[in-house]
């Protein structure tokens, strides 16, 4: 289970995140729906603990451990696994070697390169010339590799083909249930994930089982996720701002 | 002696007190010159064990198994010259001059005998060295290794190699330079002229694992005829007092090609002036010049030097250098010359730190702090040796994995 309990970030002086509370229970999948710069990769980057991003107030609870203010190697040891959007190239650091490091020798790079039609990337260097299909598909494969507890992808639709959307969907979908098909049993297996969505393509492969809407740093809503993104799509994030206002009235 | 030796000698005598363009001086005086009477061993098995130690060090298998080839010159006498493969010939530079009169033509016409005081002292000290051949047409399938160790406090070891490859022949030769273990204060001087035949092929790779108070002035003159290849590979991870060297590649030949790959590590204390210059003369030639450098504390310049005298040359030069610690000096200078208008001259520089969003990318995975910093290291090193043969990879990564860069 995975707690963010007020959370107030700033980079520099700029307040990033207002009073951020949410919740991802094992085993269950949450999708954050919002806008452009409204502090959903924050969210993600800091429950990573990466970048500048500074905690002021708040806290980030992984299964009752406070991680708030725990290095970034030590959290993804207890559990997290994060998918970024725009992954930073390592000239000179081949996938294959990524993979072996990740999956602390345990796991077969070229088996699971193979998983997604990726043999051919593994003598290349992370990320470097790599498409924005190439890099979800190694993004993933890199979590798989290194088996967490929890997910936090941040648009694994974007800059995907159409062809590859399917490919990754799945892969994504594996991940998270293990290929277990029964909700009821996922859950007793206890993998979950947050996952931001613009275009909400990911939830034709995932069943999404709480949804979030966050604007201008601050989490205005949650709901049914489908029911949301039906919302969202009809009127928009201005409408969920006017809701937001009235509730405040 | 004739004319012409009678004229290099001249020539070398007025350089003997001329100091060179680049580098701090030595004072020659105080060193002695290398023992010449050390007795050659049949095998480099049969070298005594802490020499054999020192050869690994520095890529060099005293078993010899994968190579062709041995030869190791301590101080300055040959103690080991074998051969186990055809298609060639090694012996000692003094001896191939004596055996073939042909051979005058190349020694000390790719390097100036009066360049300093450095290539003075070498051609007056009857220099020993390697004299590595490869016959026409000839592929020697497995490298040939040769080692230039310092053995004894304050030695000035000078040493006079001469590579050929005959046309149509390939050759692939490694080279560890280096001290024995307890010696400290040294220079080595070490004349290389090397000659690609037409359509000949020359890999060269050379390891220098010196200690902390160790002066390097390596003088390196190469010449590519048509449709030859030339690569370089220098590595350099130890300490080291100072080296400067600034290797010349003339392609001469159409469709010529040359590529420099330096890696170099600038530990505390230690001041490496590293240059590649390819002087493209001839239509259709390439080549290429990529550098990686780290500084742990000493400064590192990397100097490389195009220079376009044909039509239709493409030649790039790729220079990039880290800065680790607050206390290091790290210093590019890519110069391209352009003498004719149908060329293609490229360059790319950087210096700068660790960037801080890989750090985090890879500890994101599970990594602690230091070991992704050591993967960056690296992976940031790899680009500079990706040509090496495999082997000689493993080895380097093994040093560099060893090294303080890089830990885990």
């Amino acid at each position: 289970m995975l707690e963010i309990k007020n959370l107030t970030v700033q980079v520099g002086e700029r307040r990033v995140l207002n009073d951020v509370s949410m919740s991802v229970p094992s085993g269950a999948t949450c999708v954050l729906f919002g806008p452009n710069g409204s502090g959903k990769s924050t969210l993600l980057s800091t429950i990573m603990g990466l970048g500048s991003y500074k905690v002021v107030e708040g806290q980030i609870i992984l299964d009752g451990t406070d991680i708030t203010y725990m290095p970034i190697h030590e959290r993804a040891q207890l559990g997290i696994g994060l998918m970024s959007q725009r992954p930073p190239n390592l000239v000179g650091v081949q996938l294959r070697t990524m993979l072996k490091v990740t999956g602390h020798g345990k796991v077969d790079p070229a088996k699971l390169a193979g998983t997604l039609g990726m043999e051919r990337f593994l003598e290349r260097d992370v990320n470097v010339g790599f498409s924005g299909g190439e890099i979800k598909r190694s993004e993933l494969l890199q979590l798989a590799a290194q088996n967490p507890c929890i997910y936090l992808l941040d648009e694994p639709e974007s800059g995907v083909d159409l062809q590859s959307i399917e490919k990754v969907g799945t892969m994504i979908h594996e991940l998270i249930t293990g290929g277990i098909a029964c909700a009821g049993k996922r859950e007793r297996e206890g993998k979950s994930a947050l996952i931001i969505t613009h275009t909400g393509q990911i939830l034709d492969y995932i069943e999404a089982d709480r949804g979030y809407v966050m604007c201008d740093g601050t989490m205005y809503c949650s709901g049914n996720p489908r029911e949301l993104l039906r919302e969202i799509r009809t009127k928009g994030y201005e409408e969920c701002i006017q809701c937001r206002l009235v509730k405040m009235n | 002696m004739s004319a012409s030796e009678d004229e290099l000698k001249k020539r070398a005598e007025s350089a003997l007190e001329k100091q060179a363009k680049l580098g701090e001086d030595f004072d020659l005086s105080k060193y002695d010159e290398g023992a010449r009477d050390i007795p050659q061993s049949s095998s480099l098995n049969e070298l005594s064990d802490d020499v054999q130690e020192t050869l690994l060090r520095c890529g060099v298998v005293p078993s010899e198994a994968g190579r062709v080839g041995s030869m190791v010159v301590l101080d300055n006498s040959v103690v080991a010259s074998t051969q186990t493969g055809k298609g060639f010939e090694l012996m000692d530079t003094r001896d191939a001059l004596k055996k073939y009169s042909w051979l005058k033509d190349y020694s000390w016409k790719a390097v100036e005998v009066d360049a300093d005081k450095y290539t003075a002292t070498t051609y007056l000290n009857d220099s020993p060295g390697y004299f590595i051949r490869a016959m026409p047409g000839h592929k020697v399938k497995m490298p040939i290794q040769t080692c230039l160790m310092v053995g004894r406090e304050r030695t000035a070891q000078t040493i006079h190699n001469v590579i050929i490859v005959e046309e149509g022949a390939s050759l692939e030769v490694v080279t560890g330079c280096t001290t024995k273990p307890g010696v400290e204060k040294a220079i080595h001087m070490g004349i290389s002229e090397f000659y690609v035949k037409k359509g000949g092929s020359l890999t060269f790779t050379m390891i220098h694992n010196w200690a902390e108070q160790v002066g390097v002035r390596p003088r390196t003159g190469i010449i590519v005829e048509e449709g030859g290849s030339f690569v370089n590979n220098y590595v350099i991870l130890k300490k080291v007092r100072s080296v400067q060297t600034y290797p010349t590649a003339r392609l001469v030949g159409k469709g010529a090609v040359g590529h420099f790959n330096t890696v170099a590590v600038a530990q505390p204390g230690a001041v490496l002036d590293l240059g590649s210059r390819v002087v493209l003369s001839a239509p259709e030639t390439k080549a290429e010049i990529i550098s990686r450098s780290i500084t742990t504390g000493g400064e590192v310049i990397n100097r490389g030097r195009l220079v376009g005298e044909a039509p239709d040359i493409k030649a790039h030069l790729e220079c990039r250098g880290l800065i680790l610690g607050n206390k290091g000096v790290n210093i590019a200078i890519p110069e391209l010359e352009a003498r004719v208008p149908d060329v293609e001259m490229t360059h790319e520089a950087s210096l700068g730190k660790i960037a801080r969003d890989q750090v985090e990318y890879i500890m994101s995975r599970g990594l602690a702090e230091d070991e992704a910093v050591g993967m960056i290291v690296r992976g940031f090193l790899e680009v500079g040796i990706r040509n090496i043969p495999e082997e000689l990879k493993a080895e380097i990564d093994a040093t560099i994995a060893q090294s303080d860069l890089a830990p885990g």
